[in-house]
């Protein structure tokens, strides 16, 4: 109790104070560009109500995961063949880096040419933008294991493909983990730039209700939805996994004192 | 070089007859990235008997941890052989294990588990592996740690869960790479005691094959010490020990021995 309290009373007061200050801003300049904390409330509320923001989340949210899984397994299959093969790498890797530095924005164009306005090219952008930080982290990773590791996994008879796999792989997973990490981000990121971008017919998403919103309260709204959503995933889901597993190999630095 | 095929009637080859382990006129020529050939070691020849344990000892770079690393089969030299119980060795197998100077653990998996992995790797039934995890584990001392992970423990505990580990897999030789270098004075002892003690415990089943730039744990631990010449490695000389077990330093052949080892080595590092 008194962890979570130590834990969540910093980032509350954080949020209160915002909410304190965007108050006062509205109330001191009340145009109709800057809506109170409570106009944006009413505006989330009636868009819950309606089922309009719950139906694009639930759209959205399946997108997004859709788009992870896919930039997870295409990531991490390059990665592990770029890995194991020296001509590829060096023939490959340079471009991975150059996709991985290209705004995922850059994607749209060519996206919506191959695809049409269609719901396929948001998606599409979103596994362009983010399965080359998951390739790149597979690979440092892979690259980056001890080799006492390898030579221990060796002596004790782990030959070729075992020796990845009970081995090379789980050493390899603080670095791969970095990766994940970013490249949901950036699938997020991307997945809002394409929504708002390529209105698809018919097609509901946060970032197609960001495009259609009227009021300035009403796109408030949806950013605070969106805003919140990333914090959940990052902290609640990401975040968890990746100190789990750095916790169990002792790579946490703060190790909690009990008073 | 002899031949054992040939010459059977004067040197008997096969498993349970000749020497535990033999090192034939082993060498190693590393290549430079500037493409200068440098011998790391050259024509060392030395057999270990069945149950023996032997220690290499020589300045740093003399090349008793390449010619470890050749036993286990993680390198291949550049001239000469190891026959292990006459079977010529081409990559590590379940005959041998190798303690590094780090324990070598892997962080991921707990200590239990770490066992288990190599019990599963050494080809040992899914059945029998827990049971045998168990004994190891209580036999090593380890046992209440056995659901810990490696980083809870002291370097020195670790060490011990890394000796549980090889000694689990029954290895016919037990390959030391300075295994007690990185340890504290009591750890080091420690481990010492519980290496000496699995010695007389397997009762001859078991060879041991230590390198060591110590002395004194050298002429403790071994029956025959094989002495290093400073880099590109040679053997200069082998000293049989028969001091009775268990020894102390305060043995006057044990310090006696000790004394001409270190006074052979002193010689060898200042030399040009």
């Amino acid at each position: 109790m008194r962890r979570w309290a130590n834990e969540l009373g910093a980032p509350l007061l954080g949020v209160v104070a915002l909410i304190a200050i965007w108050a006062l801003v509205a109330a001191v300049t009340s145009t109709s560009a800057i809506p109170s904390p409570a106009d944006t409330w009413t505006a989330v509320r009636d868009g819950i109500t309606d089922g309009t923001i719950p139906e694009a989340t639930l759209k959205t949210l399946i997108r997004l995961a859709f788009s992870f899984v896919v930039a997870l397994a295409i990531g991490t299959a390059l990665g592990v063949v770029l890995a194991s093969f020296e001509l590829a790498r060096r023939s490959v890797r340079p471009m991975i880096v150059a996709l991985q530095i290209t705004p995922f924005v850059a994607w749209v164009p060519l996206a919506v040419i191959w695809f049409g306005v269609t719901e396929r090219a948001v998606v599409f952008v979103a596994i362009a933008g983010s399965f080359p930080a998951v390739t790149l982290a597979t690979l440092q990773g892979i690259r980056q294991v001890p080799p006492l590791f390898v030579r221990a996994g060796r002596t004790l008879g782990a030959t070729g493909w075992e020796l990845q796999r009970t081995v090379v792989f789980p050493a390899a997973l603080p670095s791969y983990m970095v990766g994940v990490q970013q490249a949901w981000g950036f699938a997020w990121k991307a997945l809002m730039a394409g929504e708002l971008i390529v209105p698809a017919a018919g097609a509901s998403g946060l970032g197609h209700l960001l495009d259609r919103a009227d009021g300035v309260a009403s796109i408030l709204a949806v950013v605070a939805v969106i805003a919140l959503i990333g914090v959940a995933v990052e902290y609640l889901i990401v975040g968890v996994i990746d100190r789990r597993i750095r916790a169990k190999r002792g790579l946490l630095l703060e190790t909690a004192s009990v008073p | 070089m002899s031949r054992p095929a040939i010459e059977t009637s004067r040197e008997p080859s096969g498993p349970g007859s000749g020497p535990m382990l033999s090192v034939r006129n082993l060498g190693i020529i590393r290549a430079r990235p500037e493409g200068e050939r440098v011998t790391a070691f050259e024509d060392v020849t030395f057999d270990v008997g069945r149950g023996e344990f032997a220690c290499l000892i020589g300045p740093s770079g003399c090349g008793k941890s390449s010619t470890l690393s050749v036993l286990a089969g993680l390198e291949r030299p550049t001239t000469g052989a190891v026959l292990i119980d006459g079977e010529p060795v081409t990559g590590p197998g379940p005959d041998r294990a190798l303690l590094f100077q780090e324990p070598a653990l892997f962080p991921w998996l707990s200590v239990r588990a770490n066992v288990e992995l190599a019990l599963r790797l050494a080809g040992v039934p899914v059945a029998e592996r827990d049971e045998r995890a168990s004994t190891w584990l209580v036999r090593i001392e380890v046992a209440r740690l056995a659901d810990r992970q490696p980083h809870e423990l002291s370097a020195g505990t670790r060490q011990r869960v890394a000796l549980a580990r090889a000694l689990a897999c029954e290895p016919k030789v037990l390959l030391g790479d300075e295994p007690f270098g990185a340890l504290d004075a009591l750890a080091r002892e420690r481990l010492q005691g519980v290496v000496e003690r699995e010695r007389v415990e397997r009762a001859g089943t078991t060879t041991f094959v230590f390198a060591t730039h110590n002395v004194r744990e050298a002429v403790l631990l071994a029956d025959r010490v094989f002495v290093m010449s400073a880099a590109p490695g040679r053997l200069l000389a082998e000293f049989r020990i028969d001091a009775t077990r268990p020894r102390t330093l305060e043995d006057a052949l044990v310090s006696r021995v000790v004394k001409e080892i270190h006074d052979l080595l002193i010689r060898q590092v200042r030399e040009p």
